[in-house]
């Protein structure tokens, strides 16, 4: 039986590879904050409270840009929404968690986290502390968007733009996903949300990244009913 | 009144990640439910990869001979055969700088 820290360091390792996109990103937004003319301490403060880099930047744009403050929160709110899709999941790994370390380990779930955890975790289904997984990578995803956020506030983007770097975002997300290109069904559901994400790109408070998973699964559920 | 917002958004950001796991009882959720969870991941990141891939900093649909396509082809492939997620990250973007630095210039 793996001990609780290996377990925990096999999360740390399983999310490494997305510090590829992550560090960079963090810089940008870090960065970016300062040059919209933000106090560095209120950038950083994003990165601390809202910790969600795309909804960061757009929160900090929208204010800058002389948005009132109910269109920015309700923008973080809209993207930041797919965090209950992935609670939803994990929840069955958390179930016997006590409440206090419920909304502890809360805070810590990310996209990548998120991805890397319900993998292995389904690969492994009789794994004893599937929650030190969960933690090792939120809170190594947590130290670098910290570590990155405050880097880009204090040196501005000094990784230089022609290098595209922000292309590595849709990379980090597409390793997670290319996997299940094995599974038709799985195809379909991606083509659906896919399609979809790009129709609905420009509805109102970027609500496209809830409502694309949103009609995908529904596409799911429609699919596992014909199929029985 | 910054701060407001940023710890009012911070607590709808956390809400978001905390009701799911600590507030309902999975017993609340039907077999049909879990089943449909299973497709969580492929259900929220197309939705990410495809804005990112087909769209410019603008918000404009890219051209076919967008640099960001092929690499994405490339990290596609990649990915699919080696299941490694340093090599389809690093594919994506190598083939991506080897377009705009050497066959654009």
């Amino acid at each position: 039986m793996l001990s609780k820290s290996k377990i925990f360091f096999k999360g740390t390792v399983a999310v490494l590879p997305h510090m590829l996109s992550v560090i960079p990103f963090g810089i940008i937004t870090g960065a970016i904050g300062v040059e919209l003319g933000f106090d560095p301490i209120l950038v950083y403060a994003t990165s601390l409270i809202i910790f969600g880099g795309a909804s960061q930047i757009i929160f900090m744009q929208l204010l800058s840009g002389g948005a009132s403050s109910l269109v920015a929160i309700t923008s973080v709110g809209v993207i930041n929404s797919r965090h209950l899709l992935y609670g939803a999941v994990l929840s069955e790994y958390l179930e016997k968690l006590s409440f206090i370390k419920k909304l502890i380990i809360s805070y810590f779930i990310v996209d990548q986290g998120f991805a890397e955890s319900n993998k292995y975790i389904q690969q492994n289904k009789n794994l004893s502390n599937p929650h030190y997984y969960v933690l090792g990578t939120g809170v190594t995803l947590w130290f670098c968007w910290q570590l990155s956020t405050i880097s880009g506030i204090i040196l501005g983007s000094f990784i230089p733009e022609e290098l595209g770097l922000k292309f590595a975002i849709p990379l980090t997300f597409l390793a997670i996903i290319v996997n299940d290109l094995r599974k038709l069904d799985h195809v379909f559901v991606m083509l659906v949300s896919g399609f979809a994400s790009l129709i609905l790109f420009d509805a109102p408070f970027k609500s496209y990244i809830i409502l694309s998973p949103i009609i995908a699964l529904i596409a799911a559920f429609i699919m596992l009913r014909l199929k029985k | 009144m910054t701060w407001i917002s940023i710890i009012i958004s911070g607590i709808v950001t956390y809400f978001s990640r905390m009701a799911m796991v600590a507030l309902i009882d999975r017993e609340m959720l039907g077999t049909k439910v879990k089943e449909v969870l299973n497709y969580v991941p492929a259900a929220v990141f197309p939705a990410i990869i495809f804005p990112g891939v087909f769209f410019n900093d603008f918000g404009i649909i890219v051209e076919i001979t967008d640099p960001k396509i092929y690499g994405a082809i490339v990290a596609l492939v990649v990915g699919f055969y080696s299941r490694s997620v340093i090599a389809t990250i690093v594919s994506g973007l190598l083939s991506y700088w080897f377009i705009i630095f050497f066959l654009l210039r």
